[in-house]
């Protein structure tokens, strides 16, 4: 049996094993029917030329935790961002640990997905918010089909969140092969601030696969800085959904550090529903061997009067393999646009390669759009200028690599996240430098 | 200190160099003249270990042991120090943490533990008074849209910095206007000492007045084809290469 049958021979056991009796029951029916109909993506669709799934499909994955794991935080510290006080909601295998967490529900909830979908309190948000902001592709759909545990988090207005929230999914390896499928909410009231933090960390070499869907809603004026995580082993693959949706003058950022894990795609939509919003989306991409990431963006302009950035960085060794796909959708009423996008790699290697495919669909007339992309290697006469003034030649390597990252590490605003980041890049190209340039 | 016995180098299998004889010893200066094309960038940079030259023939040691196998920072840490005619940007490293990256695998390829930040802020102080450079300079990116002047200035500073035993002066003087030549020579001068030696390449005799050399060398067609005391500069500037040309009957 494939995974897809598997998949779709378990949502009946999966219905039968919660409640049918919640408003999203319907919501999952469809999804199923979506899924079972239009099946996992292959090179044949547009959007995943560059980008193939079958290696990462081929395990026999278990798709439900057969049983709760336990993780002692001396074990995991070191995924945390520990050295500031942060709220945390943490699962393992897919299931939520109260033991890691650290919730709250005072003024404001940061809890679970699991008790959102549940509890008739929350009934009217997931009435008005749940699968709202998801497309409905097939893997989008395949994770609503499922979603029931994940991260819930619930901003009212005029609140600036003073911790940081971190959202971490490992998974332990009790399974020869895990699925999981995490399904994030997040809603930001008017006025509101917060910042977020994700990762998903395997503990062991078996074979992971997740599928996560993020919906996050800005409302006006929001403030949202997400940062995402991905360092993970390289038996990890990770398909992330995240769907952004903003009200007018809200600013929601999303930085992205892709330096591990097998296959990773990541899914990142921006929809902007209002006049002067401010969409951000940075990333930085490290990998070597046969990894493999895949940035495909969206921002839709809907409205006028409004700015989108993108900015990504690659450099891929070995015979690592990269894409870069950003589309930029312009409506004819979304005049005086202002969209920025650069994308920019470097390849150390023969054998690495990006694929970096700009897409610009812009039907109104008064706008100003920018893109633009490069692909090269490292500057011979600054390695040499470098190594001339007793730099070893791997060190500067890592300090020109690191560098050219820079410009988008810059905008981090939490520098334990900096610090976190620049450690783990100094790790990677295996150099011990202080980065603090 | 260096010592050049029949050096032949060449680039992508382009004779540059064809047989440079030169001996410098410690305190002492040494100028290297001659017309566009006739090696002198070429000769820096084989000093300096850069690996697109092919050294085809002949030595190069530093304090009696050969160089020639050695990395570009192998040599930086033997104490070799090349000012560059063109000095690279490098956007996104600042200056002071360049010299720190620097100073510090310096140290530790000498088996030392990193210099303590207090010291280095101190020293990073004092070297950038000694050429006249602002502190908000040193927190820019590393020569990223400086002028000419000040990505000679900064090279200097960065001589300063790290203290070498051969410092090889690569055109300094180009794209310096009179003032900034004064604050170079100015720093040149107070590092110069018994214990190290300075090679100033140039097309033009001004610097020479500033950086005061005991021996002149002429190179021609990758051969020092004459040497002389200071004087010979000043015949240089006066008559031109024409007539060492003619001389050598190339």
């Amino acid at each position: 049996m494939d995974l897809k049958e598997k998949l779709v021979s378990s949502f009946m056991a999966f219905e039968n094993s919660i409640d049918v009796d919640t408003p999203i029951h319907d919501v999952r029916s469809e999804a199923i029917k979506v899924f079972e109909n239009k099946g996992f993506p292959s090179k044949r669709d547009e959007a995943w030329k560059y980008t193939s799934l079958n290696s990462v499909l081929k395990h026999n994955y278990s798709v439900f935790p057969k049983q709760e794991n336990v993780l002692d935080y001396k074990e995991v510290k070191k995924y945390f961002i520990h050295d500031i006080d942060t709220y945390k909601i943490i699962f393992i295998d897919g299931k939520y640990s109260s033991h890691l967490s650290q919730t709250t529900h005072d003024g404001m909830d940061v809890c679970l997905m699991s008790s959102a979908l549940s509890k008739p309190k929350y009934r009217l948000v997931i009435e008005n918010y749940f699968n709202k902001a998801a497309t409905k592709d097939s893997l989008s759909s395949l994770n609503t089909a499922f979603s029931q545990e994940g991260a819930y988090i619930n901003i009212p207005k005029n609140k600036i969140v003073q911790k940081p929230i971190q959202i971490i999914h490992f998974s332990t390896g009790n399974e020869s092969a895990q699925m999981l499928q995490p399904r994030n909410l997040i809603v930001v009231g008017e006025n509101s601030h917060v910042q977020i933090i994700e990762r998903h960390q395997s503990l062991t070499d078996n074979a992971v696969l997740t599928n996560s869907v993020t919906e996050i809603f800005a409302n006006k004026r929001a403030i949202i800085d997400y940062y995402k995580i991905q360092n993970d082993k390289q038996t990890a693959s990770l398909i992330d959904n995240t769907f952004i949706k903003q009200k007018r003058e809200s600013h929601v950022s999303v930085h992205t550090f892709s330096f591990g894990g097998q296959l990773t795609r990541n899914n990142l939509n921006f929809y902007q529903e209002g006049e002067r919003i401010d969409s951000t989306l940075k990333g930085v991409t490290i990998i070597g061997d046969k990894q493999h990431v895949d940035h495909n963006t969206l921002v839709h302009h809907i409205e006028p009067n409004c700015e989108s950035h993108q900015d990504y960085k690659g450099i891929f060794a070995d015979k690592a393999t990269g894409v870069f796909n950003g589309k930029v959708l312009v409506e004819k009423e979304a005049q005086k646009t202002d969209a920025f996008q650069a994308n920019n790699n470097i390849l150390l290697s023969d054998k690495a390669s990006i694929n970096t495919k700009p897409q610009l669909e812009i039907f109104a007339d008064d706008v100003k759009c920018s893109h633009g992309c490069t692909i090269g290697q490292l500057d011979d006469s600054a390695m040499f200028y470098m190594r001339s003034r007793g730099i070893p030649e791997k060190e500067a390597k890592a300090l020109l690599m690191f560098a050219f990252s820079n410009n988008v590490l810059d905008s981090v605003k939490i520098p334990e996240i900096k610090q976190r980041i620049t450690k783990i890049i100094a790790n990677k190209l295996g150099v011990n430098i202080g980065f603090d340039l | 200190m260096l010592k050049i016995k029949d050096l032949h180098a060449s680039v992508e299998d382009k004779a540059i160099l064809r047989g440079i004889n030169l001996e410098v010893k410690p305190g002492e200066v040494h100028a290297i003249m001659g017309p566009n094309g006739s090696g002198k960038s070429t000769l820096a940079s084989v000093i300096a270990g850069k690996e697109e030259y092919e050294v085809d023939k002949g030595e190069i040691s530093l304090n009696g042991e050969d160089i020639e196998e050695l990395s570009a920072e192998e040599r930086a840490h033997k104490g070799i120090f090349l000012s560059f005619q063109y000095p690279v940007e490098i956007p996104g490293v600042s200056v002071t943490n360049f010299m720190k990256t620097a100073i510090n695998e310096t140290r530790k390829a000498k088996g030392l533990e990193d210099m303590p930040a207090n010291e280095m802020l101190k020293m990073i102080r004092e070297k950038a008074e000694l050429l006249e450079i602002d502190r908000k300079f040193l927190s820019r990116s590393l020569n990223e849209g400086f002028s000419g002047g000040e990505k000679k200035r900064n090279e200097i500073f960065q001589m300063a910095m790290l203290e070498p035993k051969l410092a090889i002066l690569d055109e300094t003087d180009s794209g310096l206007d009179i003032d900034a030549l004064r604050i170079v020579a100015n720093g040149v001068n107070k590092l110069k000492s018994k214990d190290n030696a300075v090679v100033v390449i140039t097309h033009y005799q001004r610097l020479l007045d500033y950086i005061v050399p005991d021996f002149v060398h002429v190179l021609h067609n990758g051969r020092i084809v004459k040497s002389g005391p200071k004087e010979l500069a000043h015949e240089l500037e006066a008559k031109g290469y024409d007539w060492i040309k003619d001389e050598v009957g190339a």
